[in-house]
């Protein structure tokens, strides 16, 4: 796309999708930190992760001012619009997913007793595919690909599927086990953040549907329906 | 009536009496392939557009990309400029204006132009309200004229700033008096059609903000086409938006999917501050 005859503009732009990576890149850091800190009980890493969670906070704050003086001062049209309003709804879905990564960071420390190994491989598997969807729509953002942001759309199926069946696990393992059960309790809440946050990303992906395309994704998002599985 | 009249479905007899409603549901205005030749040089390529009534449709484009040229066809103003030939064909419900039957003198009574530079006739407020109405023997008394001056000025929202001086000279109001005086005069003569080639390009932000409040009244009841250069002018006060580019139209649609999702990159180009 050409650059802006006010050049100035074309760098108010572009500097808000470079503070959006900046956050996209953080957030990655933060879910793939405090995920490996609940797997392996690592209190000094989930410390950090809860340590950086002010960051994007800050860069949140710093991109809704610009997203207001952009709109104010340079009165977008059309694409540009559009961009100007997805960067604020993907900012605030970014901080989200940030303050998620720092719940599930800070059950590393309640999590006691006896916590059962398998519990822990099932969030650590939900957590890695939970990771590479917030990745694809990062990228997908990035490159403005609605076909990439369309797959973490439909795929976010599977991430339910996995919250479902995880569900069904560790509750098999609290009535096998009931010292289990205040640590199971905990993964569960894990879990469900983790579930949380696959939500989001198909948040994300609607909106580069939206920056791109100008028109909006069906609204019923595929989900599995947890009455309906057995 | 004293004059033809090729178009008694536009005439009123009074200034009280209901109009008539149109013949079918179509726009109000129809241009179908018209090109502009001004001598050799051909200013406007094969434009076709449907402008509705009771709606206001803006003409947007760079300098020079033909849409005040398409405007002026609308009410013959291009006869006026010497070796500038018109084709195709322009209806106003379903008549072509450039039939040998049509009086072009009607036609711009009925199709009223607002400029950017106002012009009031160098007469009084009410001189320049009544002149019109007068020529075009809309008013069969002097109580039915000053009716009709009044209800002209109320209707352009310049009634209460001027009841109390209507012997005053057209000349010593503001710029945006001015120009509300100048849409009161066209729509003295019952225009159905009202024409502003850049209405507010001489006015300071209140003066048009007053003149876009009109606009959006008239709306009700006349079909408005507007060229202008603001492109927010023409977000804030048009259903319909056409844009124009080296005299072709490009892109026409609901003013609304033109400014949040053109479908031409020209468009998108122009509208967002890309070109050149």
């Amino acid at each position: 796309m050409t650059e802006h005859t006010v050049r100035s503009f074309s760098q108010d732009l572009e500097e808000l999708s470079g503070d959006l990576a900046r956050m996209g890149g953080l957030a990655e850091d933060m879910l793939s930190d405090a995920i490996q800190a609940i797997a392996q009980r690592d209190l000094a890493l989930a410390e950090t992760v809860v340590a950086r969670d002010p960051q994007i906070d800050q860069i949140q704050v710093e991109v809704e001012k610009k997203i207001l003086r952009l709109l104010a001062l340079r009165q977008p049209l059309a694409r540009d619009l559009r961009q100007t309003i997805s960067a604020l709804k993907i900012a605030t879905e970014l901080e989200r997913i940030g303050d998620l990564g720092k719940s599930i960071a800070k059950r590393v420390k309640l999590i006691d007793g006896i916590e059962p190994v398998n519990a822990l491989k099932g969030v650590a598997r939900m957590g890695r595919l939970v990771t590479a969807q917030l990745k694809r729509v990062l990228d997908a953002y990035t490159a403005l690909e609605t076909d990439a942001a369309n797959r973490v759309w439909v795929r976010d199926e599977e991430v339910d599927e996995h919250y479902q069946s995880l569900f069904r696990e560790v509750v098999t393992y609290m009535i096998e086990d009931p010292r289990t059960i205040s640590a199971c309790a905990h993964l569960l809440f894990v879990a469900k953040n983790l579930e949380r946050i696959g939500d989001h990303c198909t948040n994300i992906a609607e909106e580069i549907h939206f920056l791109v395309t100008g028109e909006q994704l069906p609204v019923e998002r595929p989900k599995v329906d947890a009455l309906n599985s057995h | 009536m004293s004059r033809m009249d090729p178009m008694p479905s536009l005439r009123m007899d009074t200034a009280t009496a209901t109009r008539p409603a149109p013949a079918s549901t179509d726009a109000k205005i129809k241009a179908q392939a018209v090109s502009v030749f001004y001598g050799d040089k051909q200013a406007l390529f094969d434009v076709s557009l449907d402008m509705p009534e009771k709606s206001v449709t803006a003409l947007i484009g760079p300098s020079g990309c033909g849409k005040s040229t398409f405007l002026r066809s609308i009410n013959r103003m291009n006869d006026t400029i010497p070796n500038c030939r018109v084709t195709g064909r322009i209806e106003i419900d379903g008549m072509d204006v450039n039939d040998k039957s049509v009086d072009p003198v009607l036609l711009r009574a009925q199709v009223g132009m607002v400029f950017q530079k106002p012009n009031p006739f160098p007469k009084s407020i009410f001189e320049n309200v009544a002149y019109g109405v007068r020529l075009h023997g809309t008013a069969s008394s002097r109580d039915q004229l000053r009716e009709i001056v009044e209800a002209s000025l109320r209707k352009a929202g310049l009634w209460d700033e001027v009841k109390d001086r209507l012997n005053a000279s057209g000349a010593s109001l503001s710029g945006g008096q001015q120009q509300r005086l100048v849409i009161a005069r066209a729509i003295a003569v019952n225009p159905e059609i009202i024409l502003m080639d850049e209405p507010c390009s001489a006015l300071d932000p209140i003066a048009t903000a007053k003149v876009e409040e009109l606009i959006d009244e008239l709306k009700a009841n006349y079909c408005i086409v507007i060229v202008t250069h603001s492109m927010a002018q023409a977000a804030r006060v048009s259903q319909q938006t056409a844009f124009f580019h080296l005299g072709k139209l490009i892109e026409t649609g609901p003013t609304e999917s033109i400014f949040t999702n053109p479908k031409n990159s020209r468009t998108q180009d122009y509208i967002t501050g890309r070109f050149g």
